[in-house]
C-alpha cells in the first residue's frame, strides 16, 4: 500500500472526521479558555510591582491568600455560603422534581419543566434587586407581616446579611438543581417501584429504599453543578449581603480591578476554584463508594 | 390537580410563588405611579417607559447588546453545531477530555471565564471592545447550544445521509439538504437561546467591557441612583418581555424538532 494510499484511508476514517468536524470549537475553547485558565494560574506565582509584573516566581500570593486573616474569613464565609445555598436549593429542588416526575401527565411534564426555567431567564440583576425590594425594610415580606397583625416593626434579619445572599443566590439556582434530579427519576424503572410495594414496603420506606438511592446520581449532579459557580458571584453579596455578606468575589473582583494587584486576585480564585473542586470530588466519591456498598 | 389536595401540592403552590415572585413585581412596579419602589402600590402610569425612550445612554447600551448577542447566538450556534454533529456522530481519540474542555464553561464561575479572558486580553496588549464581550458570551453560550443540538443530532437517522448518498449526492450536499433542514428546530432554538443567555449576562461583560457598555452593564450602574428605580424596573419588564417571547419560540421549535425526528421529549433546554 502506498504512502498516499494509506494518508487517503485515514482521511475517510470516523476519527479523522470527527477530529475534523471538532477542531474549530475545540481550537476555539483551547485559545479562549484552557491557555487563559493556565496564564491565571502562571499569574499567581508572579507579583505585581506598581505597573510591572515581575515574573519570577514566589509563593507570596499564596501566602497572602492563605495566612491573612480577611481572607480567612472571606473564604471561610463564602465556603459556608455556598454549601447552605447548595443544601438549600437540593432540598427545596427534590419534591418539586419529585412531583413534576410522579404526579404529572407525561405529555404535561415539558410544559411544567418550562414553567420552572423561565424565571430563570428574567434579567438576572433586576431578580437580584427585587429581592432587596422584597426583603428590605419597607419590602413586600415586612409590609404584608405589619399588614396581618403578625409584627409590629419591621424585621431587619432578612436583609444585607448572610441569609438574604444565601436566600437570593438559592431563587436563582433552583432551575439548575430541579433538572438533573428531574431527570434521574425519570429514568426510574417503575417496576421496581411496584416490586418493592408487593414485596410490603411502605410508601416512606420505599421511598428511602428504592426512589433516593436511584435518583441519588441527580442529587449528585445537582450539589456540583450550584456548589462550584455560587462561589464565584459577587453580584448578590454586593446587592443583599451588607458588609457582612461580602464573599471571596468580591475580593477577587476588587484585586483585579481597582485594587491593581491581578497576582492575588488570581491567587485567590486559584484557591477558590481548588478548594470547591476538591471539596465537590470527595462528596461524589463518598456517595459512590456509599452507593455501591448498599 | 385538584380531586386531592396532599401536602406536596401546597408546597408545589408556596415553591411557584416564591419562584415567581420577582418575576411578578417586575411589571407591577414598572407601572406604578411612584417614584419610590415599595409598597403600598399609588395608581397606574406608564411615565417610567416614557422615560427609557428620552434616555440615549440607555438607547446606546440596547444597540451593544444587541450586536453582542446577535454575534453570539450566530458564533456558538455554529461552534455548538460542530462539536454536537461530531460527538454525535463519530468516535475518535480523546473525544471525552475533548467534549470535556468545550462544556467546562456550564460548571465553572462566570468569574473565572472573565477574570482569565481579562489577563490574556490585556497581556496580548488588545483594547476591551464589544469584541472581547463576544469572545467571553461565545465561551459560556457554546456548552448550551451543544446540550440542545446534541438530542437533535442523536435522533436523527443515519439512514435517511446514507440514503442520499446513494443515490449520488456528495457529502456536502447531503448536510445541506438533508442534516440540516432535519435538525432545523434545533438551530433556531439554539440561535434562540444563546442570544437569550448573551442580552442577559452580566458578570463576564463587566469584566470585559471597555467603554462602551452593554444594557445590563448600565442597569448596574444606574442602580445606585433611587430616583432611576422605576424606570429601570420598567426596562427589566420589556427585557422580560423579549426573553419569554424568545423563549416560547425556542421551546416551540425544539419540540416541533423531537416531533420530526419521531421522538418523545419531556426535557427542558437544558
Amino acid at each position: 500500500m502506498s504512502k498516499n494510499q494509506t494518508h487517503n484511508r485515514w482521511r475517510q476514517s470516523e476519527a479523522a472526521q470527527g477530529l475534523f468536524l471538532i477542531s474549530p470549537t475545540f481550537i476555539f475553547c483551547t485559545v479562549l479558555l484552557a491557555i487563559p485558565l493556565g496564564l491565571v494560574l502562571a499569574l499567581s506565582f508572579w507579583t505585581q510591582n506598581y505597573l510591572e509584573l515581575d515574573k519570577t516566581l514566589t509563593l507570596a500570593n499564596y501566602q497572602t491568600a492563605w495566612g491573612e486573616e480577611i481572607y480567612q474569613t472571606l473564604m471561610g464565609r463564602s465556603l459556608k455560603i455556598s454549601a447552605c445555598v447548595t443544601i438549600l436549593t437540593v432540598l427545596l429542588a427534590y419534591p418539586v422534581a419529585y412531583f413534576v416526575s410522579f404526579h404529572i401527565k407525561p405529555k404535561h411534564k415539558a410544559m411544567w419543566i418550562f414553567l420552572i426555567t423561565i424565571p430563570f431567564w428574567t434579567s438576572y440583576l433586576m431578580r437580584i434587586f427585587l429581592w432587596k425590594v422584597i426583603l428590605g425594610y419597607n419590602g413586600v415580606v415586612n409590609g404584608s407581616l405589619i399588614g396581618a397583625g403578625l409584627i409590629e416593626k419591621p424585621l431587619s434579619f432578612i436583609l444585607y446579611n448572610q441569609n438574604a445572599v444565601v436566600l437570593t443566590l438559592g431563587h436563582a439556582w433552583l432551575p439548575f438543581a430541579i433538572l438533573p434530579i428531574f431527570v434521574a427519576l425519570e429514568k426510574i424503572d417503575h417496576s421496581l417501584l411496584e416490586a418493592a410495594q408487593d414485596l410490603g414496603e411502605g410508601p416512606i420506606r420505599r421511598f428511602l429504599r428504592v426512589t433516593l438511592p436511584l435518583s441519588m446520581p441527580g442529587v449528585l449532579a445537582a450539589t456540583v453543578i450550584v456548589f462550584i459557580p455560587t462561589i464565584g458571584d459577587y453580584v448578590t453579596p454586593r446587592l443583599v449581603g451588607g458588609p457582612n455578606g461580602l464573599m471571596i468575589s468580591n475580593m477577587i473582583e476588587l484585586q483585579f480591578k481597582k485594587a491593581n494587584n491581578a497576582p492575588l486576585g488570581a491567587a485567590l480564585a486559584v484557591s477558590a476554584m481548588v478548594i470547591v473542586s476538591v471539596i465537590s470530588l470527595i462528596f461524589v466519591w463518598l456517595n459512590r463508594k456509599y452507593l455501591k456498598a448498599r | 390537580m385538584l380531586k386531592s389536595i396532599t401536602p406536596l401540592k401546597i408546597y408545589i403552590l408556596f415553591f411557584l410563588v416564591f419562584l415567581y415572585a420577582p418575576a411578578i413585581l417586575l411589571p407591577i412596579f414598572a407601572f406604578n405611579d411612584s417614584a419610590i419602589v415599595a409598597f403600598p402600590l399609588k395608581g397606574f402610569t406608564t411615565e417610567w417607559f416614557g422615560v427609557l425612550w428620552e434616555t440615549e445612554a440607555l438607547h446606546s447600551a440596547a444597540k451593544n447588546s444587541f450586536i453582542i448577542a446577535i454575534t453570539t447566538a450566530i458564533l456558538s450556534t455554529l461552534l455548538g453545531m460542530l462539536a454536537a454533529r461530531a460527538n454525535a456522530r463519530y468516535k475518535f481519540p480523546m473525544q471525552r477530555p475533548m467534549m470535556g474542555l468545550i462544556m467546562l464553561p456550564m460548571v465553572l464561575p462566570e468569574i473565572i471565564v472573565g477574570v482569565s479572558l481579562l489577563v490574556v486580553i490585556l497581556q496580548l496588549g488588545f483594547d476591551l471592545s464589544l469584541w472581547t464581550i463576544i469572545l467571553g458570551h461565545v465561551l459560556i453560550c457554546t456548552p448550551f447550544c451543544i446540550a440542545i443540538l446534541s438530542s437533535a443530532f442523536m435522533n436523527l437517522d443515519q439512514s435517511l445521509e446514507e440514503a442520499s448518498f446513494d443515490l449520488g449526492q456528495t457529502r456536502l450536499a447531503t448536510f445541506w439538504l438533508i442534516t440540516v433542514p432535519l435538525v432545523m428546530p434545533g438551530l433556531i432554538s439554539s440561535l434562540l437561546i444563546s442570544f437569550t443567555i448573551s442580552l442577559d449576562e452580566f458578570i463576564i461583560a463587566f469584566f470585559l467591557a471597555g467603554t462602551e457598555p452593554t444594557l445590563p452593564v448600565y442597569i448596574w450602574g444606574q442602580l445606585r441612583f433611587p430616583q432611576r428605580l422605576p424606570s429601570l424596573m420598567a426596562l427589566g419588564t420589556l427585557l422580560l418581555a423579549v426573553s419569554l417571547v424568545l423563549l416560547i419560540l425556542a421551546e416551540y421549535f425544539r419540540r416541533r424538532g423531537a416531533r420530526k425526528t419521531g421522538t418523545t421529549d419531556t426535557g427542558g433546554f437544558l
